[in-house]
């Protein structure tokens, strides 16, 4: 599409909308999605029933985002499994078929998206390679969205006018990178998690794994089985949590207790009596002992990491304290040489295209939204899917998604509810809605416990339907 | 009331898989039409769709399937099944076809089928002789009830499903298919708890006939006026409309009513 960029004169005229001598194509009551992996699927999908017209932007040619191993911003590997059961991970309106097993591989994962995409038919909505470059905010709530195509050949930038946006960017494809002193100098392959994509990488290598992540622990499980040596670098001491407690998912008990009104200490009190008679004291292990009560960091739910300790598989380290040319020091003294580090140091959230007050951003680059997903000042822009909760994010971003279209309409159509809903957002930006403390790192600024981030998320719904 | 978000019974407690039976009629040419899925009544399978409506409906180019719930027909066998777990059958059936499904229920299917509404977008929902239950609704049928409260299935004489224009050789036959529905879901049609609103907000169209023996007219009344609409009507049609000797009216005035939508 070409135009006269010579032709500023009709700026005047007001025909058509114009950004810094661009033209605008407004659409409308339309709505603006980011993303096409399953919290933007869920937001296209949710705001279509609601009966708003979506255009919805991808940069990768296929839907599935983080799950589609193909991307070259998955952090997905080889091995990568649910961590979260089946049914607490699943669409709500969507099941996974009864017959997968409690927890699919990722390849399942990426198949079940696509059936979603599919039976809904919302591959219509995306536009796929096609990146957004801007986002600003323009009159009455609206929003001017700059995209381009990704495609070698480029092609000149387009700018729509949209009535709302919803960011569903991910949070987990932009590498959140240590520095270590004398790491430029180190001779050996370092690797953030993000490139590690197929355990041959390991094979007949010496291997240092970095981070107790659930990635951290899935990787040096890996490594143990296929590398000459793995040690895995902790900061601190982790519970680690079966991924079966009495035969069945642990998630699955522990919603059980929940439903049965159990209270949070009780809980807790409870989960730490089954970790420590069914898994033990992991000081005989040698890896530290928890410096923080269960359910204060993000579960680690893995059953193997212990296992491949105990044959001498793993060998657990404390923190690095420097990197030399050959070798890499720890903070007792000793030092280790390995071929390969791996850093599993988990990503930060980013978004390139929003200008950080948009999302009350501040100087450690934390933002202050209501449920993670509401700005304060910008009603018309919600975020989708920046949760990590102790459950699948596929049905907290389903409900984000149904929220925010409920609050659009009722914006048209119940002026009255959409302001008691917007100060909710304004009274409760920014809080918690995690059970307990977490241990303070930025890993945990989108910690939620998913029945406690729902039962807010079931109230703000409420106030946009004027039930109770 | 509102949409439920918290599901903790569902989350902690999924229902175990089944083998499931369902029945297929694909249109000749793909004309783009949304699925439908039938789902039988309590005692009924997806053979009682077999006989006529699946072929008519694919005839029409609209692809076709029929369900057995669990426990009935050709499906696996579970004594303890409850209505979630019907509920569950329909979904997982609606949620691997292509495209949205239509859902259709028949009798104390169309109650599961109302509970299926609540758990999956389905683009509409037909319930066909709605029974939705409630002690009321047994009351009507007593002689039928009873047995079920002590354990036994719901009694379905064929003289109570079916016309007097079909003939009783035939009627007599489908009388003999019946099987039943578990002990525990029977309970539920009498006291189990109402279905939450639909998601999606799908049109839902109820059809039935004034002379059924088993739905009240006045029950028919009742369950449109729940889904904001009138019965569509067809006198002189027993309760198994599928079966029935017209069982030709109903299904073209369902498909009908899909096409306009």
């Amino acid at each position: 599409m070409s135009h006269g960029l010579q032709d500023y004169s009709s700026e005047a005229t007001g025909t058509t909308l114009w950004r810094d001598g661009w033209p605008v194509y407004d659409r409308g009551e339309t709505v603006c999605v980011i993303g096409a992996g399953p919290s933007g699927l869920a937001a296209v999908k949710n705001l279509k029933e609601a009966g708003f017209g979506v255009d919805c932007y991808e940069r990768e040619t296929n839907v599935g985002g983080a799950w589609n191993w193909r991307h070259d911003r998955s952090p997905v590997y080889g091995s990568t499994h649910l961590i979260s059961s089946k049914p607490l991970t699943q669409y709500p309106d969507f099941p996974m078929p009864d017959d997968w097993p409690d927890y699919p591989h990722h390849t399942r994962v990426l198949s079940y998206l696509e059936r979603y995409a599919d039976h809904f038919e919302l591959r219509p909505h995306i536009w796929f390679g096609t990146e957004v470059v801007k986002v600003e905010p323009a009159d009455d709530g609206t929003w001017d969205v700059t995209t381009r195509s990704t495609s070698k050949y480029g092609g000149a930038a387009r700018i729509h006018r949209y009535a709302g946006v919803i960011v569903a960017n991910g949070h987990n494809w932009s590498p959140k990178m240590p520095s270590y002193e004398g790491l430029e100098d180190y001779r050996g392959q370092v690797v953030h998690a993000s490139a590690y994509k197929d355990s041959s990488q390991l094979r007949n290598k010496r291997v240092l794994v970095v981070g107790g992540g659930n990635t951290g622990c899935d990787i040096a499980v890996e490594a143990a089985q296929l590398a000459t040596r793995c040690w895995h670098s902790t900061r601190r001491g982790y519970w680690y949590a079966p991924k079966y407690v009495m035969g069945r998912p642990t998630d699955q008990v522990n919603d059980q207790l929940l439903g049965l009104g159990v209270p949070f200490r009780v809980r807790q009190w409870l989960a730490q009596r089954t970790v420590k008679l069914s898994v033990g004291d992991v000081t005989r292990f040698g890896l530290p002992e928890p410096d923080h009560k269960i359910y204060q960091s993000h579960p680690i739910v893995n059953s193997q990491l212990l296992y491949y300790v105990g044959h001498g598989g793993i060998s657990p380290v404390g923190e690095i304290a420097r990197f030399h040319r050959h070798e890499v020091e720890l903070k007792d003294g000793s030092r280790i040489e390995p071929d390969l580090v791996v850093l599993a140091t988990g990503y930060r959230p980013t978004f390139e295209f929003l200008a950080p007050e948009l999302l009350g951003i501040d100087a450690h680059g934390r933002p202050k939204l209501y449920l993670h997903t509401f700005p304060r000042r910008f009603p018309t822009l919600a975020v989708a899917g920046l949760v990590q909760p102790d459950a699948g994010v596929f049905p907290l971003a389903h409900w984000q998604s149904v929220a925010f279209a409920r609050y659009l309409r009722a914006r048209q159509v119940a002026p009255a509810r959409a302001a008691a809903f917007g100060r909710r957002v304004e009274s409760h930006a920014g809080d918690s809605w995690h059970d307990g403390r977490t241990t303070d790192s930025t890993r945990h600024w989108f910690e939620v416990s998913h029945v406690t981030y729902l039962r807010e998320l079931q109230r703000a719904i409420d106030t946009l339907e004027g039930a109770r | 009331m509102s949409v439920n978000v918290l599901r903790l019974r569902e989350w902690s407690n999924p229902i175990r898989p089944v083998r499931r039976e369902v029945l297929t009629a694909t249109p000749e040419v793909d004309e783009g039409r949304p699925p439908v899925l039938f789902v039988p009544g309590f005692g009924h399978a997806a053979w009682a769709y077999n006989e006529h409506w699946l072929e008519h409906t694919a005839s029409r180019g609209f692809p076709a399937y029929a369900l057995s719930l669990r426990g009935q027909g050709g499906s696996g066998p579970d004594k303890k099944a409850t209505l979630r777990a019907y509920a569950h059958d329909v979904v997982q059936v609606a949620a691997s076809l292509p495209k949205r499904a239509v859902i259709v229920g028949h009798g104390a299917g169309a109650l599961v089928v109302s509970h299926a509404l609540a758990r999956y977008p389905a683009r509409a929902g037909v319930l066909v002789a709605p029974v939705l239950g409630g002690v009321n609704a047994a009351m009507r049928n007593p002689g039928l009830v009873l047995p079920a409260l002590f354990g036994g299935g719901l009694r379905l004489p064929a003289a109570q499903l079916f016309s007097r224009e079909l003939p009783v050789a035939a009627a007599r036959g489908y009388a003999r298919r019946l099987g039943r529905a578990s002990t525990r879901a029977q309970w539920q049609l009498l006291w189990g708890t109402e279905p939450e609103p639909p998601v999606g907000a799908p049109p839902v169209l109820v059809v039935g006939s004034p002379d059924d023996r088993i739905v009240a007219p006045n029950a028919l009344k009742q369950a449109a006026r729940r889904f904001g609409g009138a019965p569509l009507l067809f006198p002189g049609m027993g309760h198994d409309m599928m079966l029935d000797a017209r069982w030709r009216e109903p299904i073209d005035a369902i498909l009908d009513w899909l096409e306009k939508n």
